[in-house]
């Protein structure tokens, strides 16, 4: 079975089927990263083509992982080594890309909108690792998961995410992905940081941490990024923290079986306190971990299912 | 040198003129306007069919961009007057934020003399408010109304100093002519790239709230209130700020709007898909704003509609929705559009034509947008039944960014007219 759709743009577009096909075939994978020879030739004569026009450690290393353990060829392409810097724009660096015969590009970038413009110009398949605040789907299924294989089933799971919605692809794409299978979400920080009209996305809002994480099954924590006290979003990171960090006090009223998660990279001690982060409820290293077998099933199922053996 | 019209239905809203007549045009002036037939010309007087058509005073548009001097690979007078005549315009107002910008009796004799070179349609300057359009400033608007400007604008930037925009509200009374104000509040609109809405929410996109044009609008009006002198409120397209101007002309001020087609027929939803072709400033707003920018037109308080004809280069616009321009062109799609709300009953066509000739001429004081005997013969002749499908690859204009790709719609100019030339047939394409 295919997926529904060519790209990997957003969560949006994916199906409930597509989701779930993502997941089986990312835990097929999972095994392989812990062999002692850790390659399959699924991928084999395939070439991959990471495209990051925004600093990226984790992100661009699970890919290129990812890639390399089915044998496929990964070329590393940065914002400041490209010819963007010579000003030349984001279609014609692809276009040219694309002349060399890549079989899927990757690419990150800091406006809204990029993969989804370059999916107009470009013939090969687009994985989205992440455009502006609008998605970063592959974040968001390796998120499902890591919940799924500690939960069983998604459907019917209440899922808070803590912090700056507004500016958040992770978000958009979790809440997209979440209520695609079934969950239910409800976001949480000061109105600043929560976009306008949410309420339409079918998702519930809430300013009160401790309140909006005692019936949930999930709390995802999102990054705080320092330059939102700039821009007059927040008064200052130290009275966020004291509203909105998550520390084994706020967490005393949620349930026992309460799983803890986070894009990273994580702000100690101001989104999240450090016990917190490296408690039993945490499964932040073990979302890195289900990363790579996340982005292995998206290459697989986008360009290595007709013709190759996962084995 | 004689053209006869015949055969149309003249509508002349400046004299209350809707009905079955011929037009006879000498020397570039209309000579005659008789009852259908009556007309009894010469057998060799060139004779325009006008059959099922409407014949109406060409169209004059207050609020274009021809980007001349300084952005000519967008457009430029001569191209823009292509796409003016082929929209079926006869007039235009050009807007100042050129480069350099016309805030000087140079440029303004330049724009003059490229128009005159073109010599397809009327084109008149509009002044910078402000040098530069700096907003920090005025500029000097007598020299600018005795080279020939027709109003004062900083259009695409505001004026966001409340002092100076005092300022040019008091002195702009010495000369009669409007300030026309691109209001946006940019405090609250910085990095915005469209409206801020559920849209912008799901596409994460920096929105521009409504109460940004609100809130000017608002400041203007108060500020007028104390100074006296004209306010002409460029492309509104607030619900909110209609509902300011409509309670403005209630208390008798000297306040006036136009809307631009995009803002009657398209909302924010056109941005999904990132767009660029529907990224305006102001931006497309939501269902509701469109309906009341409708109740606008229909009561009477939106006295015009203008196209803020913005053509963009390809290469300004296909790129990341946050980087591209804004701007949409407007001259060659604003009659099917303002048809439109003919269809939807929203006006009448008459209405439609007032909107498009004389009342944009009264506002700012021109000659022109009327057919009485003795005038210049700027003609509009188009078939308001006509269905098409907009293809912007085939616009006149030197750009063709436009959302309006593959629309059907009904409403096509045949024939452009001025004073008594054809600058525009259709049977020529």
């Amino acid at each position: 079975m295919a997926l529904s759709t060519k790209n990997i743009l957003g969560t949006k577009e994916l199906t409930k089927d597509d989701i779930q096909q993502i997941l089986d075939t990312a835990d097929s994978f999972k095994e392989v990263s812990t062999r002692a020879i850790k390659k399959v030739p699924a991928l084999r004569g395939k070439t991959i083509i990471n495209l990051f026009f925004e600093p990226s450690t984790r992100t661009r290393t699970s890919f290129e992982i990812a890639g390399k353990r089915l044998s496929a060829d990964v070329i590393n392409i940065s914002g400041s080594t490209s010819s963007t810097v010579k000003g030349e724009n984001l279609i014609d660096t692809a276009r040219n890309l694309e002349a060399m015969s890549p079989d899927i590009m990757v690419i990150r970038h800091h406006c809204s909108g990029a993969a989804e413009l370059l999916s107009q110009f470009v013939d090969s398949p687009i994985i989205n690792a992440g455009d502006g605040s609008h998605e970063h789907p592959s974040q968001a299924l390796l998120d499902l998961l890591t919940i799924r294989s500690h939960k069983g089933d998604l459907e019917g799971l209440k899922v808070a995410i803590v912090g700056d919605i507004n500016h958040s692809r992770v978000a958009r794409s979790n809440i997209r992905a979440m209520q695609t299978m079934g969950m239910k979400v409800r976001v949480v920080g000061p109105p600043p940081l929560i976009p306008v009209e949410m309420e339409r996305l079918g998702v519930e809002v809430s300013h009160n941490l401790t309140e909006a994480i005692k019936d949930v099954d999930v709390i995802m924590v999102l990054r705080i990024q320092l330059e939102r006290q700039n821009q007059g979003l927040l008064s200052s990171l130290r009275e966020y923290s004291n509203y909105f960090c998550l520390t084994s006090e706020s967490l005393a009223h949620t349930r026992d079986d309460l799983l803890i998660i986070h894009p990273g990279p994580v702000n100690r001690g101001i989104e999240i306190a450090l016990d917190v982060m490296e408690g039993p409820r945490s499964l932040i290293l073990n979302q890195v971990t289900n990363g790579v077998a996340v982005r292995m099933a998206l290459f697989y199922l986008l360009l290595g299912e007709k013709n190759a053996n996962p084995n | 040198m004689q053209t006869l019209i015949k055969n149309g239905r003249v509508i002349d809203p400046a004299n209350q003129l809707d009905g079955s007549f011929d037009i006879l045009i000498n020397n570039g002036k209309i000579e005659a306007i008789e009852p259908q037939g009556k007309i009894s010309g010469s057998k060799d007087v060139p004779v325009i069919d006008a059959k099922n058509c409407v014949v109406a005073p060409g169209f004059c548009d207050m609020h274009v961009h021809f980007r001349e001097p300084g952005h000519e690979y967008k457009e430029t007078i001569e191209t823009g007057s292509a796409s003016a005549a082929a929209g079926g315009f006869s007039t235009v107002a050009v807007m100042p934020n050129t480069s350099p910008v016309n805030d000087n009796r140079s440029i303004t004799e330049l724009i003059f003399s490229q128009a005159r070179k073109t010599n397809l349609i009327n084109v008149f300057p509009i002044g910078a408010i402000t040098k530069g359009l700096k907003g920090e400033s005025l500029s000097d608007m007598g020299e600018l109304k005795e080279a020939g400007c027709i109003g004062y604008s900083d259009d695409g930037r505001p004026v966001m100093d409340s002092e100076l925009m005092r300022r040019a509200f008091e002195y702009s009374r010495m000369f009669d002519l409007p300030c026309i104000q691109h209001s946006e509040i940019l405090d609250l609109t910085h990095e915005g790239c469209m409206n801020e809405g559920i849209v912008s929410t799901e596409l994460g996109l920096k929105g521009m709230p409504v109460e940004a044009e609100d809130i000017m609008v608002f400041r203007d009006i108060c500020l007028l209130r104390k100074t006296g002198g004209r306010l002409h409120v460029a492309h509104i397209s607030s619900g909110g700020a209609v509902d300011l101007v409509r309670q403005a002309k209630a208390k008798g001020l000297p306040v006036t709007c136009e809307v631009a087609p995009h803002h009657f027929t398209l909302t924010e939803e056109a941005c999904r898909n990132y767009d660029t072709n529907a990224k305006m400033s102001p931006p497309l707003r939501t269902h509701e704003d469109l309906e009341l920018i409708k109740e606008g037109l229909r009561d009477g308080t939106i006295d015009i509609i203008a196209t803020d004809h913005a053509p963009h280069d390809v290469a300004d616009k296909q790129m990341e929705f946050s980087k591209a321009c804004f701007g949409i062109v407007g001259l060659e799609t604003a009659l099917p559009l303002t048809l439109k709300m003919v269809d939807e009953k929203v006006i009448t066509l008459q209405k439609a034509v007032d909107l498009l000739t004389h009342q944009p001429c009264r506002l700012f004081n021109l000659d022109k947008g009327s057919l009485g005997v003795g005038r210049d013969a700027d003609i509009v002749i188009f078939n308001p039944k006509t269905q098409y499908t907009i293809e912007p690859e085939k616009f006149k204009s030197r750009s063709k960014n436009s959302p309006y790709k593959g629309w059907k719609v009904r409403g096509k100019v045949l024939h452009t007219l001025v004073a008594g030339k054809t600058v525009y047939s259709a049977s020529n394409e």
